[in-house]
């Protein structure tokens, strides 16, 4: 072989090597494109069909009484044992400063805040997320979405859209009881079992924690319930295969949910910021 | 036998035809782009008021092709037309008023599982018309009671057999009086004395309700025992189209060994009707 066509060899070799590792490095990023362009259709089909007839307003009532009534036990378990905890961490950190006073301020920002919105839609991508996505993904493998289609009823109406306004409108008002109960939890970890005096304890919660920091949780809370209701509906409405993907969708479901809150809460909370800023006292 | 459908000018295609209810010519549909055509140039017309059953192998596209009937899939090239009209030209609204047209019976029955019998049944009922809950309750239990379901009103799917389930899955098609009926494998998964009442209950149907019957099967039986003509599918196009002594016939040698395999030369319904 000449050093010519050797040359030439190597030369096709790497430009091969180069285009497909560029390829493999772009393929996550194109699924991941393809991806939010797919639930981001869907929520836009579920705004169109939200205002067109008939209103099924039995369906938005079922599914916030899912959405909400169904989950409130595991909401109030979950907020006053992370109020607790929270305040038994803080309590102890302050103490080192001689500032345990402050404890109650800590716990309600945080609570406001960060721990009361992500906690809440995590427990509701597991539950809610979950839930959904293993039904639609049932009725979408025994056929029953393709019955609704073939009876002349739009399934994105009668499925999606109510599952997602209830998503929207439910996962504040589980934030805000995952708030009261939580800072109830930290009141008696804190006053009750840690001594802190309940008058500075309330009285730095009072003066620290302010209204539109609770505000700024329960916006927040509101479309990390809608992302965890549309992810759930968009992965149990495109399961395939059986048992197998049902399970697949459940877990997509589950995963993605999660993930998809914790990466908006960044850009949400810089945005919140930005709109509603707290003004010093 | 007719090989294949003649052509058919657009003119002629958008009128209503007393004999052919469903004319599909020159169908084609692939699901991705470079994957292969499931349906390559479909042409067939469907009789009104008979029982057409389309016939053939596993993963031929019969489903696809039922599919564009009601307008749940849109065709790549070709068209369908229902009484002369296609269903790939109307927009959201139309097409909700044409699906009307028909009752699906669906391969599993497709019924939902939250509901009950009769909460299944009425489900097109309270959703297409302005029907009084008490005129509703009474067209579902005589559908019910026709179909020999007469006591099962309360129970959930999960609770039915099979043939059960295939029979409630045809009273919810019917509640609404369609023209036509699809049914999808109906006979799929059943012994073969269910089988034999599903068939009895589709021919009973088309003859009590005077509707169009297309049925989806590879049930080489249940087709010679039900079918007026049946059109055989393979590779995505139609095969063959005929009677069944037609078919049975045919020199068509992918056809005469689908026939041959199955080992049925004749089938005929006998007895009396029994609940599956």
């Amino acid at each position: 072989m000449s050093l010519q066509s050797l040359g030439a060899s190597i030369g096709s070799e790497v430009v091969r090597g180069l285009r497909e590792s560029g390829l493999a490095i772009l393929r996550p990023l194109s699924a991941f494109a393809r991806g939010t362009g797919d639930h981001l259709i869907l929520l836009a089909q579920c705004m169109v069909w939200l205002f067109r007839r008939p209103f099924r307003a039995r369906l938005f009532v079922q599914a916030m009484a899912y959405h909400g009534i169904g989950s409130l036990p595991i909401i109030l378990l979950v907020g006053t044992f992370t109020g607790m905890v929270t305040a038994l961490q803080s309590v102890n950190a302050f103490r080192l400063l001689k500032a345990e006073s402050f404890s109650g301020s800590a716990v309600g920002l945080a609570l406001a805040v960060e721990l009361g919105p992500v906690l809440t839609a995590l427990m509701l991508s597991g539950r809610v997320g979950a839930g959904i996505a293993t039904e639609l993904g049932t009725m979408r493998i025994t056929e029953q979405i393709d019955a609704l289609e073939a009876m002349a009823v739009s399934p994105i109406q009668y499925l999606a859209t109510p599952r997602v306004v209830a998503g929207f409108l439910m996962t504040p008002l589980l934030t805000l009881i995952f708030f009261v109960v939580g800072m109830m939890g930290a009141y008696f970890v804190a006053v009750v079992v840690l001594g802190v005096d309940h008058g500075a304890f309330v009285e730095n919660f009072r003066w620290h924690v302010d209204p539109v920091h609770v505000a700024q949780g329960l916006i927040k809370s509101a479309f990390f319930g809608l992302a965890v209701a549309l992810i759930g509906c968009r992965q149990g409405y495109s399961a395939t295969g059986g048992g197998r993907g049902v399970g697949l969708a459940t877990t997509r479901a589950v995963v993605g949910g999660s993930v998809t809150v914790i990466a908006i809460d960044y850009f949400l909370t810089d945005i919140l910021l930005a709109l509603l800023p707290v003004m010093p006292q | 036998m007719n090989q294949s459908a003649p052509p058919l000018s657009p003119e002629v295609a958008t009128l209503r035809d007393e004999r052919w209810q469903l004319r599909i010519r020159g169908l084609r549909k692939r699901f991705a782009p470079g994957a292969p055509e499931v349906l390559r140039g479909i042409d067939l017309d469907l009789e009104r008021g008979r029982v057409n059953v389309v016939l053939g192998g596993s993963g031929q596209g019969k489903s696809v092709l039922i599919k564009h009937f009601i307008g749940l899939l849109r065709p790549d090239a070709g068209h369908v037309w229902v009484d002369g009209i296609d269903p790939a030209t109307l927009d959201s609204a139309e097409i909700a008023r044409f699906r009307r047209k028909f009752g699906m019976v669906f391969q599993m029955a497709a019924l939902f599982d939250s509901l009950t019998v009769e909460e299944n049944c009425a489900f097109p009922l309270v959703e297409h018309t302005k029907k009084s809950p008490v005129e509703i309750r009474s067209i579902v239990f005589d559908r019910l009671a026709a179909l020999g379901l007469s006591g099962a009103e309360g129970k959930y799917p999960g609770e039915l057999s099979g043939g059960m389930r295939k029979r409630v899955g045809l009273a919810r098609a019917l509640v609404l009086e369609p023209e036509i009926l699809l049914y999808d494998e109906p006979t799929t998964g059943l012994d073969p004395l269910a089988t034999e009442n599903v068939d009895r209950m589709i021919l009973e149907t088309g003859q009590r309700f005077g509707v169009t019957s297309v049925v989806i099967s590879h049930d080489m039986a249940s087709v010679f025992r039900i079918a007026d003509r049946i059109a055989m599918m393979h590779e995505g196009v139609i095969a063959a189209v005929g009677t069944a002594e037609e078919i049975r016939a045919t020199d068509n040698d992918y056809v005469r060994r689908f026939v041959t395999t199955s080992g049925v030369a004749h089938a005929g319904i006998a007895g009396p009707a029994g609940a599956p």
